[in-house]
């Protein structure tokens, strides 16, 4: 059957994928970061699962695990992972918000989606504040 | 639609929770969660714990064991039906997608059993 679609009438889209060029909206800056947070977090389960069988395996796994917060390596890790948390948590909070159409206008899901950005650094400064 | 669904019945490995338990699971679990942390944050800032004994002794208390437990089941549900998101969206081709999605299963079921068995050592 011959194609009766009118596609050849239309121009071809073009095929623009730099992402440092696209500008996305807040939005989707907060949700791809609540993707990126989560495989982090998902790495750093892990890490916790190992660190909590070792403090409550004998007294001096319970030492050695609180010796390692003193490092600063360690801190760092801790750090990145305080304001994925952050992040996700905000974000996943933001979401389920929406969900029951609470902040579903454009001007309110931009003003909260900033708030989340801003909000989960700050959450991180403090843990770096708290941690030296 | 007919399609869609033989493509569906054709899968290699069954990736359920999907649709609507998927959503529920991921809100439930995240709601249970973040009580926890919540609650978990505030004990160690009123009674923060200082010895080994302590500690150890916290964590064998019935109530704590069960919230800990319920913890672990809710994240591990919730980095499945994440992961597994993830992995549909991003990994290509079918296989190593499938080969991933199989990784990840048995890393949760592995991190369960051993997060499980960490609980009852405590019970003992």
């Amino acid at each position: 059957m011959k194609n009766i679609s009118p596609t050849h009438l239309i121009r071809p889209q073009p095929v623009f994928l730099n992402l440092l060029r696209i500008r996305m909206p807040v939005g989707a800056i907060t949700s791809i970061l609540h993707r990126i947070t989560g495989v982090l977090l998902a790495l750093g389960v892990p890490l916790g699962m190992v660190l909590l069988w070792h403090s409550l395996g004998s007294e001096e796994g319970f030492a050695q695990v609180q010796a390692l917060l003193h490092q600063s390596v360690f801190q760092a890790v801790v750090v990145v992972l305080v304001w994925a948390l952050a992040h996700h948590v905000l974000a996943g909070l933001r979401h389920m918000l929406t969900d029951i159409n609470i902040g579903s206008t454009l001007h309110i899901a931009r003003r909260s989606a900033w708030s989340v950005n801003v909000a989960a650094v700050a959450v991180a400064l403090l843990a770096l504040w708290g941690l030296s | 639609m007919m399609a869609h669904g033989n493509e569906r019945t054709g899968r290699t490995m069954r990736t359920r929770p999907t649709g609507l338990p998927a959503w529920l699971v991921q809100r439930a679990s995240a709601v249970y969660m973040l009580v926890f942390l919540i609650g978990v944050l505030g004990l160690a800032v009123l009674y923060p714990l200082h010895s080994y004994a302590e500690w150890k002794s916290w964590v064998a208390r019935p109530t704590v064991t069960v919230a800990i437990a319920l913890f672990f089941a809710a994240l591990l549900s919730h980095m499945w039906v994440g992961l597994r998101d993830v992995l549909l969206d991003y990994a290509r081709p079918a296989s190593l997608r499938q080969a991933l999605l199989w990784v990840v299963a048995l890393g949760l079921c592995a991190a369960g059993l051993a997060m499980a068995w960490l609980l009852v050592l405590q019970q003992v």
